[in-house]
């Protein structure tokens, strides 16, 4: 069996799960990044996207939003501003979420114009990668 | 003397209003738990945020280009003070014990000659504040309709207090909540969210070397704004356990003070019955006599 190590994912309500896993693929801001057990620690912040956990028990996906993720020799904890499990996403969600990633992009300033349209283009993908 | 009916009506009432009391004293205590629950399961994401950042402020928060909402404007001349308290009122000295933290702070604040500026969150504080700090006002939350105080009204305020940095209207922001210790301490507490403290305690020092994806101050300028939003909300958390916490042991208290009540006018109804038998007896012995 290939070496575990723990995981976590935090939302600010609540703590969504916390158990081993195997390989976790993170929606890196700067692209995807698999982290196994014994990973360089890293820090990356999320961008919208699918966060997939492979434990020993099966795998299950959560649709996460902003945060950041920590891996370190402990294990790799995962801090989202907010998670669904992939499952539970609703057309409603994304609506909201993209309504106001829309309004945030329109009224951003010049510099954090660029920032706010990557973050607006994320979630439209993620949108259609979910298929709601 | 009040005559028996009067006391009787009197016994009546209190028992009435024991029963209110008693009957909001149980729902606080209800309320309580969940509240305390929530600000529970809010703490793992707090601690493990507050420990990056720690990390991460030692390492870029010396340098000049650190991102102002950690290095401030450089000026410390406008004070923004967010006071939260709650939205109804019957719960002791909750609500007062915070006004009264922020409005000592804010006049400390005006007598060296800084410019102050008021948001309040929660009605009861914007009542009691209005007389000193009225004209110091520039924004009211109002959480009447929300039940059960969620990330997204953190995320709310927060992003206010950022457009209104952005728009550089204050230099420093303090909020003013209560910590909840238990059930009948709650300490009022001023809290410095802008520009960014974070305790180097929670840095254990032999902290592991990480990699930054993308660049330490990318990541920094990312989670600095998450952060004032993390700060709000766990803030308004502690304050909802604490408005719990103090109105249980207020009505507690005023459940106390029903039944003595209630004793004390018992015996003075008893009293008067058997004075009013005693002078009936009087009356009829004396009339018998006189025959």
């Amino acid at each position: 069996m290939a070496n575990t190590m723990q995981f976590d994912l935090v939302s600010p309500e609540r703590s969504l799960a916390s158990h081993k896993a195997t390989a976790i693929q993170i929606p890196g801001a700067d692209g995807d990044m698999t982290a196994m057990a014994d990973h360089a620690p890293t820090i990356t912040t999320l961008r919208p996207g699918v966060l997939t956990v492979d434990g020993p028990d099966g795998s299950s996906q959560y649709a996460v939003t902003g945060g950041f993720a920590e891996i370190s020799a402990e294990g790799t904890s995962v801090l989202a501003e907010k998670a669904i499990p992939v499952s539970e996403v609703t057309a409603a969600d994304m609506d909201t979420l993209i309504a106001l990633a829309t309004d945030a992009a329109t009224n951003a300033t010049p510099e954090a114009k660029d920032a706010a349209a990557k973050t607006l283009a994320d979630l439209e993908a993620l949108r259609a990668a979910l298929n709601v | 003397m009040p005559n028996l009916k009067d006391l009787k009506n009197r016994i009546e009432s209190v028992k009435n209003t024991r029963k209110i009391t008693k009957a909001m004293q149980m729902v606080a205590a209800a309320k309580l738990r969940r509240a305390q629950e929530a600000a529970e399961q809010s703490r793992p994401y707090t601690e493990r945020f507050n420990a990056v950042m720690g990390g991460l402020a030692s390492s870029v928060g010396g340098s000049a280009s650190a991102p102002k909402l950690l290095g401030g404007t450089g000026k410390d001349d406008v004070h923004l003070l967010v006071i939260m308290t709650a939205e109804r009122g019957l719960c002791g000295g909750f609500n007062s014990n915070i006004a009264k933290l922020g409005r000592a702070r804010a006049q400390e604040l005006l007598a060296q000659g800084k410019t102050v500026k008021v948001i309040t969150v929660g009605k009861k504080g914007r009542d009691s504040i209005k007389r000193d700090l009225g004209e110091n006002f520039v924004g009211h939350v109002d959480l009447t309709e929300v039940k059960r105080v969620g990330y997204e009204n953190a995320q709310d305020i927060a992003r206010d207090l950022l457009t209104r940095f952005d728009g550089e209207e204050f230099d420093v922001c303090t909020i003013f909540f209560s910590k909840f210790v238990n059930v009948v301490t709650q300490i009022p507490t001023a809290q410095q969210i802008i520009p960014a403290s974070f305790d180097e305690a929670e840095d254990d020092g032999a902290s592991t070397l990480y990699d930054y994806e993308p660049s330490e101050e990318a990541i920094l300028a990312d989670l600095l704004p998450r952060g004032v939003a993390t700060q709000i909300f766990a803030a308004l958390l502690e304050n909802g356990a604490s408005e719990q916490g103090s109105r249980m042991s207020a009505m507690d208290n005023a459940t106390r003070n029903a039944g003595d009540m209630i004793d004390k006018l018992t015996i003075q109804y008893n009293r008067s019955r058997q004075a009013v038998i005693t002078n009936e007896l009087i009356e009829i012995i004396s009339g018998a006599e006189a025959l």
